[in-house]
């Protein structure tokens, strides 16, 4: 890595003004992505500000239908808190199957989504829970939040403060690992709300999309059965070593028949 | 004298201090006033240097010295050498291209070194490397062997005319091309034995030290074989004395082959440790393990059989192209002849062999040894034939195997490949493996998985290796251009502790604790008085190091020869003591000398005390002192052999495949510690596994880059992708070592892949899958099952 400044933030003010005071600073929660690309010099930030301390961000909180985790909540907080076991257990199934216990002990949510890797797994937990990420500036829908990959709604001097998840009636996520990283290949995230039945995808495409054509399907008929039968466009979707366009096609129909059956058991 | 711990499972004393983080690596060690190395490496495969300017990187903060490829030559450094000579079909030597340490005129694979920068810390020798400006001109890449050997494909050695090594083969081709002529049946295969990546948790190190007042140099490096990189950089190299190369591979954390060979390294750190007056260090980052260390495997075969009526083999074709890399490591050109297609017979009475290998250069790295080195692409082509064979003609596989198998009644056997085994007995750990594997139940479980929507599926595979490599004169005849042999040295202390200095090197065999069982059986002195000692030039007489599964039958029997020079020795001097003949004294084998037919006897520490203290001793005509050396080169390889029966489900409508079930039955010749050989058996089914379901080192064909270059997409093996596995042995001792022993560091990840593999293919008969190529990736699969026609399954 190269050298850089430090700057552990007080408080939030503080932490905005550090960003603001110098156009190569960057932010720091989890480090989870950013620490790998400083080690391999692909990124070079001037000062690093560390949002570690800011403990007011990070917490899990019931609030009548709606839960809020704060942005720098750990991925194993969320695996572990009762409230989202109670709430939304697909959420904990999500978050305990991030990475490995090193990973989901640092990682936080609020750095997963602002990074929003399209083999990350909380793009696909937030579109397909219809979430509100809220900022220092004003509150976002999931939908308009992921613009593309590596790509948010977030301004150069908005910091995430959390995420608002709406209880569903019933939810259910499913993730098939790219096999070396363990990231998502494909995953699912099916939710049935007061709103709809919304189904929403990781790692298929450069970015999180929904499905419509499942999500009526599933409002009709909330079964797996209820989507054989439709077919998901290979056309854009993501080509690598570890699988082709056809096959993240192919496994998005698996993968959500299996998340609506999750979401039933 | 206490029970012997021969066969016992001695805990292993090493682990103590791994445990506890009291290990001795390379990294660990730091020496007064020493510098850090960073290797500036080409991001091209293939690329001319027009020039390399380092009048920046030398001026920055820190820096003692930026060296290049032209400081080399201009000090007379000779290139990296090649220690096994294959000579081709038409009675020429292979191709031998220079292989500079630092790059002069071109690079030709991603990872090259071109230059040395030698600073104050490594991060300031790592910013200076950015500041080298290094002006190159591109050239067009191969990666692959086989369009490397096709008119017009850019050339790797300007040199050459080509890019062929060698071509090479073993055994009659009329005969056997007679043979399919008039043969029954006849069944082939073709396939590919993926690219591997060692990945040994400890990356390579290497600290250089110069001490002008002795004119002596130092390097400790992370080797599986300290003699042969001190004789390679002193002979070949540097010209340095050897007398005055000290080389020392303290604590090595894992090799699989990969650390047995001499690296650019660890003679530009020797080299410029002099130039810059200074000890000069270095450490792989992970990456330039991933670019650096020589890979394994990268074979690609078309295999055939004749069979009779019967199913009974009658003759093997098999034509193989072997990737070498850019340029030839140590004893890579052995790998894809004298140590693949010897392994050709496998467990089989094959009469008729002819194998013909043909070696190209790419622009990739190096391909040389790896866990294995030549007998699991060996096993994977018998293997899969021989599946194949069975599928074809409607024929069993445990019964297509028995049919052909050597019987137990006919060894020593030779085969038409060369090799003699000795001993064996294939039908035992077959019918020990089935029972394991229950295979009596698998219909039912298949149908029971077939129920949940999954198709299960079972693979065999009855592998040999030949290990114990091996006789001086047989390698030599073949093209080494060393002795496999090795040195022991035991020395028995005047207080009766022992310090046992062997040539064998231990990065997780756990020599330490099985060394020592077998001295501590043979002398009556319990291990924990028994050191063994390696991994130091200056300590241990000589060596040849470990590699090939030897340790134990080439480097235990030097021990053992020594223990019985120790032990003539004792008598004699026992003989005086007790005032009788040497004839009259006998020896227990176990520690005791005693008078025959009395109860008057001496131990082995009251020997060792008069043979230090010689009071009462034959000095007239012994002399003092009870410390003996001995090499010990072997008379023929040692043949581990075995069963594996893999049972998968896989998952049709994602192409997962899960190991459900594996077992391995083993015949590693007499058994020491078994704990150890388990530990050793599990490791290697991993690898095994791992190359049959995970791991493939992926070069982009056109550029030459390498695909798989982080784990990020080079899938590693980890716990939760194997079984638990069910492990035994059935050993049938080996004839000609005085431990019987055979080997066992390798065995499974030789066995595993076509047990893997096979049992896949047998899951998806049903969907008309009949061939597939590791690894078995879920989109190999997947696109496997939408080849046959299979449509979304379940």
């Amino acid at each position: 890595m190269y050298a850089f400044e430090f700057h552990r933030a007080s408080d939030i003010d503080d932490a905005l003004k550090q960003l603001g005071a110098d156009d190569e600073a960057q932010l720091i929660a989890g480090g989870q992505t950013l620490l790998q690309s400083l080690r391999q010099r692909l990124a070079m930030p001037s000062t690093l500000v560390d949002l570690g301390g800011l403990t007011e961000l990070a917490g899990i909180e019931r609030d009548g239908d709606a839960l809020n985790i704060g942005a720098m909540t750990r991925h194993a907080d969320v695996a572990g808190a009762a409230a989202v076991h109670d709430a939304i257990p697909a959420l904990a199934v999500l978050a305990g199957g991030i990475g490995d216990a090193q990973v989901r002990n640092m990682g936080t949510l609020g750095g997963s989504i602002a990074n929003n890797d399209p083999a990350a797994d909380y793009p696909a937990g937030l579109v397909g829970l219809g979430a509100t990420v809220v900022t220092t500036e004003r509150e976002i829908a999931a939908d308009d939040f992921f613009t593309g990959m590596f790509e948010t709604a977030l301004g150069e001097h908005e910091l995430i403060l959390g995420v608002r998840f709406p209880v569903p009636r019933r939810a259910g996520y499913v993730k098939f690992p790219q096999p070396a990283s363990r990231y998502v290949l494909v995953s699912v995230m099916v939710a049935e709300t007061d709103e709809g039945v919304r189904v929403a995808v990781s790692g298929a495409g450069p970015c999180v999309f929904r499905v419509p054509e499942m999500e009526r399907a599933l409002a009709a008929d909330f079964r797996p059965e209820a989507l054989d039968g439709i077919r998901v466009d290979p056309g854009g979707l993501n080509e690598d070593l570890h699988a082709t366009p056809e096959y993240r096609a192919h496994l998005v129909g698996v993968i959500a028949r299996r998340a609506v059956a999750a979401a039933l058991s | 004298m206490s029970d012997s711990s021969i066969g016992q499972p001695v805990h292993r004393r090493e682990d103590e201090r791994f445990l506890r983080g009291q290990g001795r690596y390379t990294d660990d060690i730091h020496l007064p006033g020493e510098a850090h190395a960073y290797f500036l490496r080409s991001p091209h495969a293939h690329a001319r240097i027009r020039g390399i300017g380092t009048a920046a990187a030398a001026q920055a903060d820190g820096v003692v010295a930026v060296l290049t490829g032209e400081d080399l030559a201009a000090d007379g450094v000779g290139g990296l050498p090649c220690g096994w000579q294959i000579t081709d079909v038409d009675g020429n030597p292979m191709k031998e291209p220079a292989h500079p340490p630092l790059a002069q005129g071109k690079v030709r694979y991603v990872g090259d070194a071109v230059a040395v920068v030698i600073a104050e810390s490594y991060w300031q020798a790592k910013d200076a490397s950015e500041l080298i400006e290094v002006d190159y001109e591109p050239l067009e890449a191969v990666a692959s062997a086989a369009r490397a050997l096709t008119d017009g494909a850019p050339r790797v050695h300007d040199e050459f005319d080509d890019n062929c090594c060698y071509v090479w083969e073993i055994g009659e081709g009329g005969e056997v091309d007679a043979a399919f002529d008039s043969a029954a049946h006849t069944v082939s295969v073709d396939i590919t034995n993926n690219r591997l990546i060692p990945n040994a948790i400890e990356p390579r190190a290497a600290i250089a030290q110069y001490t002008p007042g002795e004119e002596r140099y130092t390097l400790y490096t992370t080797s599986q074989n300290p003699h042969v990189t001190r004789l390679l950089m002193s002979a070949f190299v540097l010209q340095i004395p050897e007398h005055k190369l000290r080389v020392v591979a303290p604590d090595v954390g894992g090799g699989f082959g990969s650390k047995i060979f001499h690296y650019a390294e660890e003679a530009v750190l020797t080299w410029a440790s002099r130039r810059v007056a200074r000890p000069v260090r270095w450490t792989a980052e992970r990456s330039e393990s991933f670019t650096t260390d020589a890979h394994g495997r990268d074979h690609v075969t078309r295999a055939e059989m004749a069979l009779d009526g019967d199913g009974h083999f009658q003759a093997m074709r098999v034509r193989t192209t072997a990737n070498m890399g850019a340029y030839l490591s140590t004893f890579a050109p052995s790998v894809p002849t004298i140590l693949y297609a010897t392994l050709l017979a496998g467990q089989y009475r094959t009469p008729k062999i002819h194998c013909r290998v043909t070696a190209a250069f790419t622009h990739t790295t190096p391909v040389d040894a790896y866990r294995g080195a030549g007998r699991p692409e060996a096993t994977y082509v018998v293997e899969r034939l021989v599946d194949a064979c069975g599928r074809a003609l409607g024929i069993d596989q445990a019964e297509i195997r028995r049919r052909n198998f050597i019987p137990k009644d006919a060894f020593p056997y030779q085969t038409p490949v060369a090799l003699n085994y000795d001993v064996g007995d294939y039908e035992a750990t077959l019918d020990a493996a089935m029972e394991m594997a229950d295979v009596a139940g698998f219909e039912q479980r298949r149908a029971e998985a077939r129920s949940r929507g999954r198709y299960r599926g079972i693979g065999y595979s009855t592998y040999i290796e030949a290990c114990g490599l091996a006789p001086s004169n047989i390698a030599g005849a073949l093209g080494a251009r060393a002795g496999l042999y090795e040195a022991g040295e035991v020395r028995l202390h005047p207080t009766g502790k022992v310090t046992v200095f062997t040539g064998s090197h231990s990065h997780g065999q756990g020599h330490e604790t099985t060394f020592a069982q077998v001295v501590s059986d043979r002398l009556g002195i319990g291990i924990e008085d028994v050191e063994i000692v390696h991994g130091d030039t200056d300590r241990v007489p000589f060596g040849m190091g470990t590699y090939g599964s030897r340790s134990l039958a080439v480097g235990g029997t030097a021990i053992m020869r020594a223990l019985d020079k120790v032990i003539d020795k004792s008598r004699k001097i026992a003989a005086h003591m007790l005032e009788v003949d040497a004839a009259d004294v006998e020896y227990d084998d176990h520690g005791t000398f005693r008078v025959a037919g009395t109860d008057r006897t001496l131990s082995m520490p009251e020997i060792a005390f008069s043979a230090y203290v010689p009071h009462n001793y034959p000095l007239e005509t012994l002399e003092p002192g009870l410390d003996e050396m001995a090499f010990y080169d072997p008379t023929n390889f040692t043949y581990p052999a075995g069963s594996h029966i893999c049972e998968v489900e896989v998952d049709p409508e994602t192409g997962r495949v899960e190991i459900v079930n594996f077992t391995a039955v083993d015949d590693f010749g007499n058994v020491i510690n078994p704990m150890i050989v388990e530990g050793q058996v599990h490791g290697g089914l991993a690898q095994g596994i791992g190359q049959a379901l995970l791991e493939a080192c992926v070069y982009d064909d056109a550029s030459g880059q390498l695909v798989t270059g982080t784990y990020m997409d080079y899938t590693m093996p980890r716990a939760d992708d194997l079984p638990s596995f069910r492990v035994d042995t059935r050993n049938t001792p080996c004839t000609h070592n005085p431990l019987g022993v055979k080997g066992c560091g390798e065995a499974g990840a030789i066995g595993a892949p076509p047990a893997v593999v096979n049992a896949v293919i047998d899951a998806l008969g049903p969907l008309g899958v009949h061939d597939i190529g590791m690894p078995l990736t879920p989109v190999r699969v997947w696109q496997a099952i939408q080849q046959a026609g299979g449509s979304r399954a379940a």
